[in-house]
């Protein structure tokens, strides 16, 4: 497939920085009880939300930031920002109803929110700063069973499922930015399949953040029943600001007996500029319960994106027979830092896990992969490979990898393989022999060493995320 | 079309090349032999601009200009093709893909629009069959897991794509089998014109049998020591290079 993309680069700068000028409500700045009563009410929230908030509140302000990663984070004031920032008209039941600012925002994203000018075979729920602003083909799917709209709207409509699902894959309490998001979040998406449904179309997320000094706080659940099968989709970008930004999202997935989830991501966050400078700290909490026996959960990202990544979508194996897999390409150029990763925790019999990192680090930037393996007890016959690869751009960047392995079960056969390399001068200067400049040989080369992993992904997003990883690379030899 | 004059060139410091002069013409074909180690790859990543190797005198002018400080992709552009005695594996760049960049790049660099894709099978099913290639191999990774001959045809295979004024052929004949070089040599003679000239590193007399060149020069500790015509291969088959060292 990756045979028939057009290799191309198309400009250097970040060129989703630009600001959308909307009107904003957004709540002043700080993080109380009154605030979160406040987004609550915002929201139209039944009381059982409302308490869930403060339970998660109260959690929160007993907990400290984590500082195990390989990071270098600043002190972050989380009473100087917003933690509720909306474009005005809001809600809308038509697209007429949309703002149309908003629209061409997203046109400008390439994110159509228009059905017929939609991607064929995507529906795509969009949110800004904290909203959800349209999802698209709601009824063709709805016409299946299948539910998918915004966080906020399932909260209302269906709040059974809601209930019975949120936070049970992450509870609130997991760690310091999983009990903040659960206090805060703002919106998200929910998708619901129902028993031996197959999802006839990508579902997508499409966020961004707008509004300056503000939070995003985004909550993605997905639950797919018995003998389902669905493929979701979620990409970000953010303005160029010289101020961080703040980005703690939850993602959650259900799958039952035989269902089987693919998330993928392509996560372009603002970076921050060449000295450092903003740029979107993302700090998520992802992960993946294999509920049901022969249950399968695959997890795919590009992360070229963000002056700050912590993230680790992991996978719970309960049923037995089920299987996981991460495949993750991080790119860090210039004073990024990446600490990712995944956590396999095999519970079940006859589970499997499939490991698969690409770290690519140019410029001063640090990338780390940090991986646990935990194979239960009574976890007969629990099979896990990783393979961890390192490619380094320069001599003024690092890759680090943290590989950790919990094993209580001999049956157990865990493997890891790591490689660290280089882009050769030989490599270059046979590109360069045929023509291709330095720089794009570069993104040439990376991408032949990513694309194992970038073959998972959709072919749209394939193509976006081979033009990123070029993009996020220029200026990084020479 | 490449004149060379009194080229001086060293890699970390010790010096390869001593002044060699060498006249190439339109139409021509050289072939350059010589002991190992004498500096023939040398001159070809000099001609080409490899930045591991410094010109510390002389000129290299191409067409009239020197392209003394042109970077390897600007010579590429303007028309000089190396096929290398060490192919380079490039994992995960499908030969496709790497084709597709170095032919656009080279248009582009040109002026001229990037070519169709139905231009560019068109193309590649050409010269796929002008070399006899196994069309598996094109849509493998550059070089990756490629057996020695295959690495060479591929070559051979980017020289025909990209249709070069100057080929230079590094040892391009070691490791063929002898019906490749018969393919080989068979493909470098129809992409001949009076347009274009090449340049063969070899060791072996058997190649200039299918390709006749119009000089053979001996290079020996970076100079070089005799040029002759075919003849003169023949004779260092039979006689070796000792006669020939100072
Ligand atoms: N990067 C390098 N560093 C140090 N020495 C080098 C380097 N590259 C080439 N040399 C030396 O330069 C000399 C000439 O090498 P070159 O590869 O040009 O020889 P050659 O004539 O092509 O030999 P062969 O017939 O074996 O291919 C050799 O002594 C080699 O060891
Ligand atoms: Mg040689």
């Amino acid at each position: 497939m990756s045979d028939e993309i057009l290799y191309e680069v198309t400009s250097s700068e970040y060129k989703y920085g630009f600001t959308t000028d909307i009107e904003t409500d957004i709540i002043p700045p700080g993080l109380n009880e009154d605030v979160i009563r406040l987004i609550s009410k915002k929201k139209n929230e039944p009381d059982w939300m409302l308490e869930y908030r403060l339970k998660a509140y109260r959690t929160w302000l007993k907990m400290e930031m984590p500082n195990w990663a390989y990071l270098n984070i600043p002190e972050f004031d989380y009473q100087a920002i917003s933690y509720f920032a909306a474009p005005k008209k809001n809600a809308p039941k038509s697209l007429d109803e949309v703002d149309p600012e908003l629209l061409r925002t997203f046109e400008k994203l390439g994110i159509p929110l228009e059905e017929q000018k939609a991607l064929s075979g995507m529906a795509v729920d969009a949110v800004m700063d904290s909203v959800s602003i349209k999802t698209t083909f709601q009824d063709t799917l709805a016409e299946m069973g299948i539910i998918f709209c915004s966080f906020s709207e399932a909260v209302q409509k269906h709040p059974d499922l809601v209930q019975k699902y949120m936070s049970t894959v992450v509870p609130i309490g997991d760690n310091f930015f999983s009990a903040l998001n659960s206090a805060v979040f703002s919106d998200g998406s929910f998708a619901y399949i129902p028993k031996g449904v197959r999802c006839p179309m990508e579902l997508s997320t499409y966020f961004r953040i707008n509004a300056a000094n503000s939070g995003q706080f985004e909550r993605t659940l997905i639950v797919a029943e018995e003998g389902s099968y669905v493929s979701y989709l979620e990409g970000c970008t953010a303005p160029q600001r010289d101020e961080n930004q703040l980005h703690a999202a939850i993602v959650e997935i259900v799958a039952m007996k035989d269902a089987e989830v693919k998330y993928s991501t392509v996560q372009n966050w603002y970076p921050g500029d060449k000295d450092g400078n903003g740029g979107v700290y993302n700090f998520v909490t992802k992960r993946g319960l294999c509920k049901g026996e022969g249950s399968r959960i695959s997890w795919t990202q590009v992360e070229t994106g963000s002056a700050i990544t912590w993230k680790y979508p992991s996978c719970i194996l309960m049923g037995d027979n089920s299987s996981a897999e991460f495949y993750s390409v991080a790119v860090t150029n210039h004073h990024q830092q990446a600490d990712t990763g995944t956590k396999m925790i095999h519970i079940g019999k006859n589970t499997t896990s499939h490991i698969l990192s690409k770290g690519i680090s140019a410029g001063v930037s640090n990338n780390s992969y940090r991986g646990l393996v935990r194979v239960n007890p009574k976890a007969e016959n629990a099979r896990n490979f990783s393979q961890c690869d390192s490619l380094l751009l320069g001599d003024k960047c690092g890759a680090h990898t943290f590989p950790y392995m919990e094993v209580s079960n001999d049956s157990a056969i865990v493997e890891h393989e790591a490689t660290t390399s280089k882009i050769s001068e030989d490599q270059i200067f046979y590109c360069n022999q045929r023509g291709i400049d330095t720089e794009k040989a570069v993104g040439l080369i990376v991408n032949g060493y990513a694309k194992e992993v970038l073959k998972k992904l959709p072919m749209e997003f394939a193509v976006e995320a081979q033009k990123l990883l070029a993009i996020t690379l220029e200026g990084s030899v020479g | 079309m490449l004149q060379i004059k009194n080229l001086h060139a060293s890699v970390n410091g010790k010096e390869i090349l001593k002044g060699v002069n060498l006249t190439v013409n339109k139409g021509e074909v050289h072939a350059i032999m010589g002991p190992n180690g004498s500096g023939k790859s040398t001159l070809a990543s000099v001609i080409t601009g490899n930045p591991a190797f410094e010109i510390t005198k002389g000129e290299i002018l191409f067409e009239g200009k020197s392209i003394n400080d042109l970077a390897p992709e600007e010579r590429a552009a303007e028309g000089i093709f190396l096929s290398f005695q060490y192919p380079i594996e490039i994992p995960g760049v499908s030969m496709v893909n790497f084709m597709r960049a170095s032919i656009n790049d080279l248009r582009k660099s040109r002026g001229e629009e990037p070519i169709s894709a139905s231009e560019f099978l068109k193309l590649m099913r050409k010269k796929k069959e002008l070399i006899e290639m196994d069309s598996q191999l094109t849509n493998r990774s550059v070089n990756e897991g490629f057996s020695g001959g295959e690495k060479k045809k591929n070559e051979i295979f980017q020289m025909a794509m990209l249709d070069p004024k100057l080929a230079i052929l590094d040892e391009t004949d070691s490791g063929l089998d002898i019906d490749a070089i018969r393919v080989v040599a068979n493909g470098v003679n129809k992409l001949k014109t009076p347009d274009n000239a090449s340049i063969l590193i070899t060791h072996y007399q058997r190649l200039l049998d299918y390709i006749i060149p119009d000089f053979v020069h001996v290079l020996s500790d970076g100079k070089i020591v005799k040029t002759g015509d075919k003849e003169l291969a023949l004779e260092l088959e039979e006689k070796g290079y000792d006669w020939l060292k100072g």
